[in-house]
């Protein structure tokens, strides 16, 4: 089907005659997309032939539906537009699970079409059927079955409009394989929206003159930023950067919400939480004024929730009213777009209050304290690398370039986080809430189809790479040059911390024996294998991948034992960290008392 | 939210709920679609919320709207999180805590009505004695042989509870209830 196709109903209303197939294509073209990530199936050959017949729309096949989900969540992320996979009933929708989670808890506009079996089939058991919609309820922002082809257009538009607006989120549209075949009218976008849908974008306004007041008697300000920021678009950004020059705050970040303010900032604290830095966690506990924007108090961030921020009082800017007082009860609950409230809040600051920058000295002098005791310093090594000194190296020689970075999860992840300076807001791609491993490299290559000429690595930990490794070889069928780089312990790093931190270092099942040879594995895959093993030998070597056009597999071996720190330990509070000077294996195997061990 | 008491034996942070449950009536509008009813159900189950009762009919057939009233235990902190959950469901309207909205207007909770069918089997005095009651009760016969009567009642929950119970030993054999049916006092609308 295409564009120049004989419409025989009403061409100027854009209403049409056509299949339910040709309607997908339709509607993917009019609401903007350029490239799906998706698998083919029986219950989707319908769509599948009709986008054999086009080329508006780019079709990326991947090697496993989970795949397809994290490439469209790479790309949506990096792009800011809804990602978008396609795959068959049954066994290729609950692949696409993991994914659909994994959007939902950050946040991110992914629309899932998933094929179904034929409606007469439905609830017979039939090949490939499962209860698509009823298997992702939970872990959508909103699903359809679509029974009807003259629903479907309508059904479509609405997808996605809510997979982008208000909290962005997953949606899954089911459709079965005869109304792919049967014919319908098809509606152009948005001619009815639903009436019960409608999340709040403006802030209000009173709220927010009282939390400008608040903001300009406090004394000891932080800002705490969440993925939220980056959501609203790279707009929020730059007022969230407005804003902290025009106060003076200081400024600490969530796992998701990094990039939103320059890590190159002079008021930037660094990351904050169970793996952040001393001075933002000890700001955070220490402070008398809290603005928490586009973030959701998750327990990675609090610690122990008694004890979180005992003094502070709290301002929440968040646009799902949900997320207010969930985790943490706030003093000012501002429901909107963190964009939005932004701008007010900078307007109102300029008209109303100024900046009694002299009044934040003292509190700046704690803070330098804090800074002073360089939690993020590790034991440099001149014979192993260490995986910290790998990422800085990493970024040094990266950081000039057009650099977008995604992650696995674990001790890798914290350490990118930790190391790897985001500047600009929409170039860091990890798994925040779910922590889903095998996250990070198909997610890569949905964020190289978006932005083909960039350099996009993956930090990946060799546990974790291994879960979605067959997405290799789409990379290397699509021609994107993502970079795997894997900081290589031989170990579930993170697993293994936590067994010698609360399980008295019995290394239950966290070794991997048997690891593939990398160099060999990206060589089987037809693309470049690059192996290193000495601190002396790094920058040669990365440079050496940055410089190969096609993709490639990095096997950066780091010190096996490495703990990830400074660190919050199970049951204590943001100013009971463990630093890294202090965390002797004594004090590593102290740290979690009895109370503690139960705790968590 | 018990359930967080537990030591999990993993990596979380746990907390003690020191807050005491209250009871609260909802009334949910949402779109009457396939499905709805199931993420109402789906997120109450999901997060651990209670459902003490539930009772949904199609109230308003032109704009295929649907009146979900739910009777839920809670903290205030998890009520509060109840109602902008089932909010946050795409095709809810409106959701309104009945008993609340009692308070606020001066009263000590919302009208709550339930229907029970209750069918009682016997003979000679209990027969006598179970018709005897329902009369007091002002439940009505609307079936019935020499050996069995199926009451109709209708009422707040305790007056349904108390009917039930002084049934039991008549003859008691099936149980039949709604569920509770709410809304508030005076002129306003939900």
């Amino acid at each position: 089907m295409n564009a120049q196709a004989p419409a025989p109903l009403g061409q100027e209303t854009g209403m049409q005659e056509m299949t339910g197939a040709e309607m997908v294509v339709q509607a993917l073209r009019d609401n903007g997309v350029k490239h799906i990530f998706g698998y083919p199936g029986g219950a989707v050959l319908p769509i599948y032939d009709e986008l054999f017949q086009q080329e508006e729309v780019q079709h990326i096949l991947v090697r496993h539906e989970q795949g397809a989900g994290h490439a469209a969540e790479g790309y949506a992320r990096s792009t800011g537009k809804a990602g978008v996979m396609l795959v068959t009933s049954g066994p290729g929708a609950t692949n696409a699970v993991t994914a659909l989670q994994d959007a939902l808890m950050d946040s991110i506009p992914l629309v899932c079409i998933t094929g179904q079996v034929p409606t007469t089939l439905i609830g017979s058991d039939a090949f490939q059927e499962c209860d698509t919609v009823g298997i992702t309820r939970p872990c959508t922002k909103h699903n359809w079955l679509v029974r009807d082809v003259n629903q479907l257009a309508a059904v479509l538009h609405e997808a996605f409009h809510v997979a982008q607006t208000g909290r962005p989120g997953p949606v899954v549209v089911d459709i079965p394989k005869d109304v792919q075949f049967a014919k319908g009218t098809y509606t152009p976008p948005q001619t009815a929206p639903r009436t019960s849908y409608n999340p709040r974008i403006e802030g209000d306004q009173d709220k927010i003159k009282e939390a400008i007041a608040l903001m300009a008697a406090a004394r000891r300000p932080v800002i705490y930023s969440g993925g939220g920021v980056v959501n609203a678009g790279p707009e929020a950004s730059h007022l969230l950067r407005e804003l902290v020059d025009l106060t003076g705050f200081p400024i600490t970040s969530t796992l998701m919400g990094l990039g939103a303010y320059p890590a190159s900032g002079k008021n930037w604290l660094g990351m904050l939480g169970m793996h952040g830095t001393f001075e933002a966690n000890m700001a955070m506990h220490d402070c008398d004024v809290m603005v928490c924007i586009g973030a959701r108090f998750d327990d990675r961030i609090t610690g122990r929730i008694d004890a979180f921020s005992p003094d502070s009082k709290k301002i929440h800017i968040d646009i799902d009213p949900s997320s207010i007082n969930k985790n943490v009860h706030v003093d000012i609950p501002i429901i909107g777009d963190a964009g939005r409230v932004l701008e007010d809040m900078v307007r109102l600051w300029r008209a109303s209050a100024h900046a009694d920058k002299a009044a934040l000295k003292p509190w700046w002098g704690e803070i330098a304290k804090w800074r002073a005791r360089d939690s993020l310093a590790y034991k440099p090594n001149n014979d192993v690398i260490m995986p910290q000194y790998a990422v800085q190296r990493l970024y040094e020689l990266t950081k000039d370039r057009d650099v977008y970075i995604t992650t696995e999860v674990g001790q890798h992840q914290m350490w990118a986080a930790q190391h790897f300076g985001f500047e600009k807001p929409n170039r860091w791609m990890t798994s925040g809430g779910l922590g889903t491993m095998g996250y990070g490299l198909p997610a890569a290559l949905g964020v190289q189809i978006a932005h083909p000429d960039a350099l996009v690595i993956d930090i990946a930990g060799d546990a974790s790479v291994l879960m979605t490794m067959q997405e290799m070889s789409s990379a290397v069928q699509h021609r994107a040059p993502i970079k795997i780089f894997i900081l290589n312990n031989q170990y579930m790093g993170m697993v293994r911390q936590w067994q010698q931190l609360l399980h008295g270092n019995r290394l239950s099942h966290s070794y991997t024996e048997a690891l593939p040879d990398f160099v060999k594995l990206a060589e089987a895959y037809g693309c470049k294998g690059i192996r290193c093993e000495k601190p002396g030998d790094l920058d040669g070597a990365i440079k050496e991948m940055i410089e190969t056009d096609q993709p490639v597999i990095f096997d950066c071996r780091v010190a096996n034992l490495a703990n990830c720190f400074p660190m919050i330990p199970s049951g204590k509070a943001h100013n009971e960290m463990l630093l890294p000077d202090e965390a002797t294996d004594e004090a590593v195997a102290n740290a979690i008392d009895a109370k503690g061990r139960a705790l968590v | 939210m018990n359930a967080q008491l537990k030591p999990t034996g993993s990596a979380y942070f746990i907390t003690k709920e020191t807050e005491t449950d209250e009871k609260r009536t909802l009334a949910v509008l949402v779109d009457n679609e396939p499905g709805v009813l199931a993420r109402v159900i789906g997120l109450f189950s999901g997060r651990g919320y209670n459902i003490d009762s539930l009772t949904v009919s199609e109230t308003e057939h032109e704009r295929h709207l649907s009146r979900i009233t739910i009777v839920t235990r809670g903290t205030p902190h998890v009520l509060e999180q109840i109602k902008h959950q089932l909010e946050r469901i795409v095709p809810v309207h409106r959701v309104v805590d009945l008993t609340s909205t009692a308070y606020e207007r001066g009263h000590d909770r919302p009208l709550e009505r339930e229907l029970a069918m209750v069918k009682v089997s016997g003979k000679g005095d209990d027969r006598v004695e179970a018709l005897r009651l329902a009369d007091a009760f002002r439940a009505q016969v609307i079936d019935a042989n020499t050996e069995h009567f199926i009451f109709e009642i209708t009422g707040r929950v305790s007056k349904i509870e108390q009917f039930i119970s002084i049934m039991k030993p008549l003859g008691l054999v099936e149980v039949c209830r709604t569920g509770v049916a709410a809304m508030n006092r005076g002129p306003e609308g939900m």
